[in-house]
């Protein structure tokens, strides 16, 4: 099959181009550098199908950023039969800036002139006749997002893959067009396929080049040493560089008709942009948004009506009966909606999905499979393994797909580089650019794609440091841990606020990357602040076909997820609980005998200093086996409970009251816990703090492995997880505790500052502190 | 006039001299098209004084005063 690859700058409309080809959905957005690894799809209206290769947005084929370096090894080793470069009209001049590299390589190019409705609306017009003719290769004009004129784009670009085609330079005319040549020679005579692209990029000086072809330094350098320019000296990367400007500017310039007026006018982007990046409303603009993405995915009282209005519950309106359940299947439905307030259309999704929808199904499932004449292990198996398992993790689908859908608008709205903008400041003080800010707060929603996300970041350093702090931002999975504790700590002490704790808990994870970014930036992860030079691109209004496509992407991700890994750890969970060493089955009754309690009981007393082990007695090892199931996915842990609370009530006949211990939410589970072993407040507010800095579940694991860069690397964030949530949770569990146990710490933390601070400045390569240098 | 990019004013339009910087950052502005010859027009400073963004070739790019030092500019009236 021919592959043809698709080519172009960071928010072109590639990946829209990409998604119309293919009709795959591919995560698009309005960031600069959303594709960060090439995906392919399968064209099928060309005379025979074609593979259509997307690579990442890149701005050139320069040497420095991994997009760049993936995009240009592909099409110079894998020989795509074509390269479609798409170019966005709407700013031809920086991005022919590519397309004067892509053909210098011996490859076919199209040039795909996307958004050019957005041109003819703005009342320009753009000769692409003339564009053709000065390229010298096809141009065709079309709209990626309307997909108007994708046919001819194909068409053209398969006649193009029919014949070879030998690169050109618009650097003929230039004042390097002699040395070019003579190097191009020379490497032709070596047998060398592209001569023209190395040529260039040796005398640029490229890094990649000058390392390839060590053999023709020698000669280049002699070639160079004759050659004198009168602006720019012997600095080649600059006298290309600008010639390929100066050769875009004048042959260009008059293909782009522009209604002069136009120019000096606002656009609706330029409007936006002046309010939301404005001097003072920037920050609490962008603050405001963030708390009413929050609002409106997790809020019981939507908008406060019910505070505000004092509505009545559903018990005031005699719409329950004397047990607290609805009256009817009606009231059910009612209940998702509201109960003495209005939920927030976040909250109301989850009712019904996880009320009328997976409860309902996995019921009556569970029901079936306990009438069957199955052997008691297995209904065990089915029913307390699987089917809990598997709807206790599609329960997560609707806060996920919520967040979601928000950062998705915000994305493809263009506003999330402009929230780059207004953070890198702050950002830079501890050794981060605002570009970091994105893949952290996509680890809100989850650390997977948030990981994967790093790529866009260049700096090998700032890369590992995000990736490190992206679990401290507490993911979608994380969050039933904290309503669950949160719930049971209010439900059975009667002391706080669940939400005060939740959101405590979210600030405790932000300080907690705040300050490791800080240790490791000033100790194992030092170097300079990376570069921050970054496109705006323009705010349009979100596409819906775009929205949909990400949270579908979403979705088939977490279901993958749900039946794959987590259903695999839910059975070896079960079994492990379920069997003793000497593969005996065991009873509910008999868990204490389980593999699983005695591996828990040897590494419980470890967990002493956090407040959840050796003191908590007889059964707190149930702890310790929550935290471990949690490693497999964060989704296990409040599971874990549930499935260990009902083996304990089976055990010793512990009475639990009226707690629903498979209720969804997992507070009664927690609840009956809490009465099992007596664990303390500050031990619990400690138990959720260890889960979210630990280490994170084996999908996100898994991904940190893939992006970071060396095995060593790995091994220390593995590390460095371990280290900080033991820290945090013993941290939190003592000062919880004993208050006066703050001023160890206190001295602790102290003295580590001390000590890094002399060591920076006594000890080798001496410097001052990151904080001190930022301002 | 000539001064670098990072001192300008806003609403200040000037046209770009040279590119002192190294390395990495040297080629990314030559990316951007922060080349010798371009027209500049700076537009804004972030809500906290830094990074700034300018107008180039069409298009809006935002970059840190610390990267701006290196861009010297001929002030245009």
């Amino acid at each position: 099959m021919k592959k043809f690859a698709l080519a172009g700058n960071p928010n072109s409309g590639k990946t829209t181009l990409f998604n119309s080809l293919t009709g795959a959905t591919a995560h698009v957005g309005n960031w600069p550098g959303v594709t960060v690894d090439k995906r392919d799809g399968v064209y099928k209206k060309t005379p025979e199908p074609v593979a259509i290769i997307d690579l990442p947005g890149i701005y050139s084929l320069s040497p420095y950023t991994p997009e760049e370096v993936i995009s240009r090894n592909y099409v110079l080793d894998e020989k795509p039969d074509c390269v479609v470069n798409i170019v966005d009209a709407t700013n031809l001049e920086r991005n022919l800036y590519l397309t004067t590299q892509l053909l210098e390589i011996d490859v076919p190019v199209v040039v795909a002139l996307n958004m050019i409705d957005a041109v003819e609306k703005a009342g320009d017009k753009i000769d692409v006749a003339v564009l053709e003719k000065k390229l010298g290769v096809p141009v065709v004009a079309i709209s990626a997002l309307k997909e108007t004129g994708l046919k001819e784009l194909m068409d053209k670009a398969y006649k193009a893959s029919l014949e070879k085609r030998e690169g050109a330079t618009v650097l003929a005319d230039s004042s390097l067009a002699h040395l070019i040549g003579d190097v191009k020679i020379a490497l032709k005579g070596q047998g060398v396929e592209n001569p023209l692209f190395h040529a260039v990029k040796l005398v640029e000086n490229d890094s990649i080049e000058t390392e390839m072809h060590k053999e023709l330094s020698p000669m280049v350098e002699e070639f160079k040493a004759t050659f004198e320019d009168d602006v720019f000296g012997d600095d080649f990367e600059a006298i290309i560089a600008d010639g390929r400007y100066k050769y875009i500017s004048a042959n260009f310039a008059q293909t782009v008709a522009r209604k002069e007026k136009d120019r000096q006018k606002m656009t609706p982007s330029d409007k936006a942009d002046k309010v939301m990046t404005h001097k003072i409303w920037g920050i609490p603009i962008f603050l405001a948004i963030l708390f009413a993405i929050f609002h409106l995915t997790f809020s019981e009282d939507f908008l406060y009506l019910g505070a505000i209005f004092k509505l009545p519950s559903l018990e005031d309106l005699g719409l329950l009966t004397a047990e607290g359940e609805p009256l009817n299947y009606g009231v059910r439905w009612l209940a998702c909606v509201y109960d003495g307030a209005l939920f927030s259309p976040g909250v109301i999704l989850n009712n019904i999905w996880n009320d009328m929808l997976v409860g309902e199904l996995f019921g009556w499932l569970g029901g079936l499979v306990e009438e069957s004449t199955m052997s008691a292990w297995a209904i065990g198996l089915i029913n307390n393994g699987i089917f809990d398992g598997i709807s206790a993790v599609l329960s997560f689908l609707p806060p996920i797909l919520t967040l979601f859908l928000f950062f998705s608008i915000l994305e493809d709205s263009g506003y999330m580089a402009r929230i780059a903008f207004i953070l890198d400041r702050m950002f830079r003080r501890f050794g981060l650019s605002g570009r970091a800010f994105m893949p952290m707060i996509m680890g809100f929603g989850c650390s997977v794609p948030a990981m994967i996300n790093t790529r866009t970041l260049a700096d090998e350093k700032e890369k590992t440091a995000t990736i490190r702090v992206i679990p401290f931002f507490s993911c979608g999975a994380k969050l039933p841990i904290l309503t669950a504790v949160a719930g049971a700590i209010v439900a059975y002490f009667g002391v706080g606020n669940a939400d005060a704790i939740t959101f405590g808990m979210y600030v405790l994870g932000i300080v907690a990357a705040i300050v490791s970014v800080l240790l490791m930036r000033n100790t194992s992860l030092k170097g300079e602040t990376p570069p921050f030079i970054m496109e705006l691109p323009a705010y349009h209004a979100p596409q819906f076909k775009n929205l949909m496509a990400h949270l579908w992407d979403k979705t088939k991700h977490f279901v993958k997820k749900a039946f794959t890994i987590i259903l695999a750890s839910t059975i070896v969970i079960w079994a492990l609980s379920h069997f003793a060493f000497d593969w005996r089955f065991l009873e509910d009754e008999q868990i204490n005998e389980s593999i699983l309690a005695n591996l828990s009981k040897l590494v419980q007393p470890l967990f002493t200093p956090l407040g959840f082990g050796s003191q908590l007695g007889q059964y707190g090892w149930v702890f310790v086996v929550a935290v471990v199931a949690g490693l497999i996915a964060k989704e296990n842990v409040i599971a874990t409970f549930a499935t260990l609370a009902a083996c304990l009530m089976a055990v010793v006949g512990m009475d639990f009251g009226e707690l629903a211990i498979d209720a969804e939410d997992g507070i009664d589970a927690v609840q009956a816990m809490v009465m099992a072993t007596g664990i303390t407040i500050p031990a619990l507010i400690s138990f959720i703090a260890f889960n979210m800095t630990t280490i994170p579940c084996f999908a996100a694991v898994g991904t940190a492995k893939g992006e970071l860069d060396s095995k060593k690397r790995y091994v220390g964030t593995l590390l460095f997880w371990l280290a900080s949530s033991y820290c945090v949770g013993a941290m939190v569990y003592t000062i919880g505790s004993w208050w006066w146990t703050c001023f160890i710490w206190i001295a602790v933390v102290a003295l580590t500052v001390t000590g890094i601070v002399l060591v920076n400045k006594y000890g080798k390569n001496g410097r001052k502190l990151l904080w001190a240098r930022g301002k | 006039m000539t001064k670098t990019l990072d001192q300008f004013a806003i609403g200040e339009k000037g046209v770009v001299k040279s590119v002192t910087a190294e390395g990495a950052i040297k080629r990314r502005l030559f990316d951007m098209g922060v080349t010798p010859g371009a027209e500049v027009f700076m537009r804004k400073r972030a809500p906290l004084g830094d990074p700034i963004e300018i107008t180039l070739r069409g298009y809006e790019l935002t970059l840190r005063k610390s990267e701006a030092v290196c861009v010297t500019m001929e002030v245009k009236a």
